[in-house]
C-alpha cells in the first residue's frame, strides 16, 4: 500500500507539494509514482530562478524502464534544486517525501496550494486508477 | 480486449510480491523488488526468469530437416555436424519473408534428423504459427505447439550449480556444452539464454513448474522480471524482436548477418532478397552507443554523425556500466564523433561494437581512448 502523508498537497499527476515555512514550497513525486517507475537512475532538475506556470514540465525523472515528466503543481519561481539527486537519484525511491524532494519554488500565489488535492482526495485518485 | 493469459507460475509471482504488467498478451512479472538488484544477481550469482509465455513448437517427420532448411536463414544442417557431443544441439536463426524481412528470431533444437523443436516469441505467436503452417506444402512433417510445457531460464555464473541437484536423474547439466541440450523425464535442459551469462533454459511439464521454481528459490536463485531481462540482453548486445528488428529490417541491418548461412546453394526463403541487398550495399547497420554524460538513452531517439542520421532502437541504463547504453540503426561508416538528441538537446555518445558485457565482464572502453 502506497504511503500518502496527511500534511502534503497532491496533483493527479502524482506530484506532492509542501510549504516549508520560509515562503517556499518543496515539490517531489509520490510514493505511488516512484513505485510505478521502479529504480530511478537519472533526474533532470529545473533551472534555478526559472518562472514556471501550473502544469509546466519542469523536471524529468528517469527509471531504468521509463522517463516521466514532472509538472509544477503551482505557478512560481524555482528557488532551489536537490543537487544530491545528481549522484543519488535512488533517494527518490528510498525517501520520496524526504531526501528525495526534487525542487523548491516560491509560489506566485500561496493560495494556489489550497486548490490542490489533500491526502484523502489523492487516495481516491489512486483507488479510481485501480478499478 | 481479450483476457491476459497466465503462466503456471502466476501464483508464485503474486506470492513473491511481483509487480505484474501485460506483455504480449500475457500477465508477466516486471520486477519483484529492485530490477537493478535482480540484474546484478544474474551477473554475479544466479537469477531465474519465467519465460513460459514463449511459444514452443515441435516439428517432427521425414521432411522436418528440409522444411527448416527452407524456412530458416541459418542452416540446421550445422546441427548434424555437432552431433559428436551426444547431446541435442541448438542454433539461433531468423525466419525471413520473401523480401528478407525478419518475421521472427528463434532457437531451434535438434533431437534427431526428423525431430526438432522451435522456440519463438510470444508476441509473434499467431503470425508465426500461421506462417509455419503455410510453408508446410510439399514437406512431410507435423507441427505441434507444446502448450503443456512451462519454461524457466536460470542464468548466471552459479546457475548450473544451483540447477544440478534439482533436475530429473540422467540430466548432467554440469557436463553440458554451450548451445546443446539434454532431455530427461519429459524435461529439456538447454545451455542457452538471453543474458550474456552462462546458464540454462529449461522446458518442463507445467505441473512441475511451481515446485521447481520454489526449490530454486530455496537454493538462492533470485526471481527476476522482464525489467532485468531487458537490461541484461541489451548489455549482452542481443536484439529484441519488435524493437531492434521486425519485418521491415533484414538481418544485414541489425547485426545478425552472422546468423545467415549463405553456404552452398540452399534455397532458403528471403535469400534472393538478401543477396540483392548485399550487392547493393547495406543501407543501415547496427551500432552500440554509450552516452558520455548523465541521462538515459531510449528507443526512438535520433542519432547524428558525419556519416548521416540514425535512430536508437533499444536504449536503457546499464547497471553494470553505470551508464546509458543503446543499440542503434545507423548509416554504414558511423563512428566518432556521434550525438544523440534527448528532449531536443544534442548530447555526445561513443560508438562501440556490441556486446557491452559478457560473462560478468565489461567489453567496451568506458572512456575515450583517443
Amino acid at each position: 500500500m502506497s504511503d500518502i502523508p496527511e500534511n502534503l498537497k497532491y496533483t493527479r499527476d502524482h506530484e506532492w507539494i509542501a510549504e516549508t515555512g520560509d515562503g517556499t514550497a518543496a515539490v517531489g513525486i509520490t510514493d505511488h509514482a516512484q513505485e510505478a517507475l521502479g529504480d530511478l537512475v537519472f533526474v533532470e532538475l529545473p533551472e534555478m530562478h526559472r518562472d514556471v506556470e501550473t502544469g509546466d514540465v519542469c523536471a524529468v525523472v528517469e527509471s531504468v524502464k521509463a522517463a516521466s515528466d514532472v509538472y509544477s503543481p503551482v505557478a512560481g519561481n524555482i528557488s532551489e534544486v536537490n543537487l544530491a539527486l545528481d549522484d543519488s537519484p535512488e533517494l527518490v525511491n528510498a525517501d520520496p517525501y524526504g531526501e528525495g524532494w526534487l525542487f523548491r519554488l516560491t509560489p506566485a500565489s500561496p493560495a494556489d496550494l489550497e486548490e490542490l488535492l489533500d491526502a484523502q482526495a489523492y487516495q481516491r485518485v489512486l483507488a479510481e486508477m485501480d478499478e | 480486449m481479450s483476457e491476459l493469459k497466465r503462466t503456471p507460475l502466476h501464483a508464485a509471482h503474486l506470492n513473491a510480491g511481483a509487480r505484474m504488467a501485460p506483455f504480449a498478451g500475457w500477465r508477466m512479472p516486471v520486477a519483484y523488488g529492485s530490477q537493478i538488484d535482480e540484474h546484478h544477481a544474474v551477473r554475479r550469482a544466479a537469477g531465474m526468469f519465467d519465460v513460459s509465455h514463449m511459444t514452443i513448437v515441435d516439428a517432427a517427420g521425414p521432411g522436418a530437416k528440409a522444411y527448416l532448411q527452407r524456412i530458416l536463414a541459418n542452416d540446421v544442417a550445422r546441427l548434424d555436424r555437432r552431433r559428436g557431443s551426444a547431446h541435442c544441439t541448438a542454433l539461433y536463426s531468423c525466419m525471413l519473408d520473401e523480401r528478407g524481412g525478419i518475421l521472427d528470431d528463434l532457437i531451434v533444437y535438434r533431437f534427431a534428423d526428423d525431430s526438432y523443436r522451435l522456440i519463438v516469441n510470444a508476441g509473434t505467436r499467431d503470425k508465426d504459427l500461421a506462417w509455419l503452417e503455410d510453408q508446410l506444402a510439399g514437406f512431410d512433417l507435423d507441427l505441434t505447439e507444446r502448450k503443456d510445457l512451462a519454461m524457466i531460464a536460470v542464468q548466471g555464473p552459479e546457475a548450473r550449480r544451483a540447477v544440478a541437484p534439482l533436475v530429473p536423474n540422467g540430466a548432467d547439466v554440469g557436463a553440458l556444452p554451450p548451445f546443446t541440450a539434454a532431455g530427461a523425464g519429459g524435461w529439456l535442459l538447454a545451455r542457452t539464454g538471453y543474458t550474456g551469462e552462462d546458464g540454462l533454459e529449461i522446458m518442463l511439464p507445467e505441473q512441475r513448474a511451481e515446485s521447481f521454481w520454489e526449490a530454486l528459490r530455496e537454493h538462492g536463485v533470485v526471481p527476476c522480471g522482464l525489467g532485468a531481462r531487458d537490461t541484461l540482453r541489451l548489455e549482452a548486445g542481443m536484439n529484441l524482436y519488435g524493437q531492434d528488428m521486425d519485418e521491415s529490417v533484414t538481418p544485414l541491418e541489425c547485426g545478425l548477418k552472422w546468423t545467415v548461412d549463405f553456404g552452398g546453394d540452399r534455397a532458403f526463403t528471403g535469400r534472393p532478397a538478401l543477396e540483392e541487398r548485399l550487392r547493393a550495399g547495406a543501407l543501415r547497420v547496427q551500432a552500440g552507443l554509450i552516452l558520455e554524460g548523465r541521462g538515459v538513452l531510449r528507443s526512438g531517439y535520433p542519432v547524428a554523425s558525419p556519416a548521416g542520421e540514425g535512430v536508437v532502437t533499444s536504449g536503457t541504463f546499464s547497471p553494470t556500466l553505470g551508464r546509458a547504453i543503446a543499440l542503434a540503426r545507423v548509416p554504414p561508416g558511423t563512428g566518432n564523433p556521434c550525438h544523440v538528441f534527448i528532449r531536443g538537446r544534442k548530447l555526445p555518445v561513443r560508438v562501440v561494437k556490441p556486446p557491452f558485457v559478457r560473462n560478468g565482464s565489461i567489453l567496451v572502453d568506458l572512456e575515450p581512448t583517443d
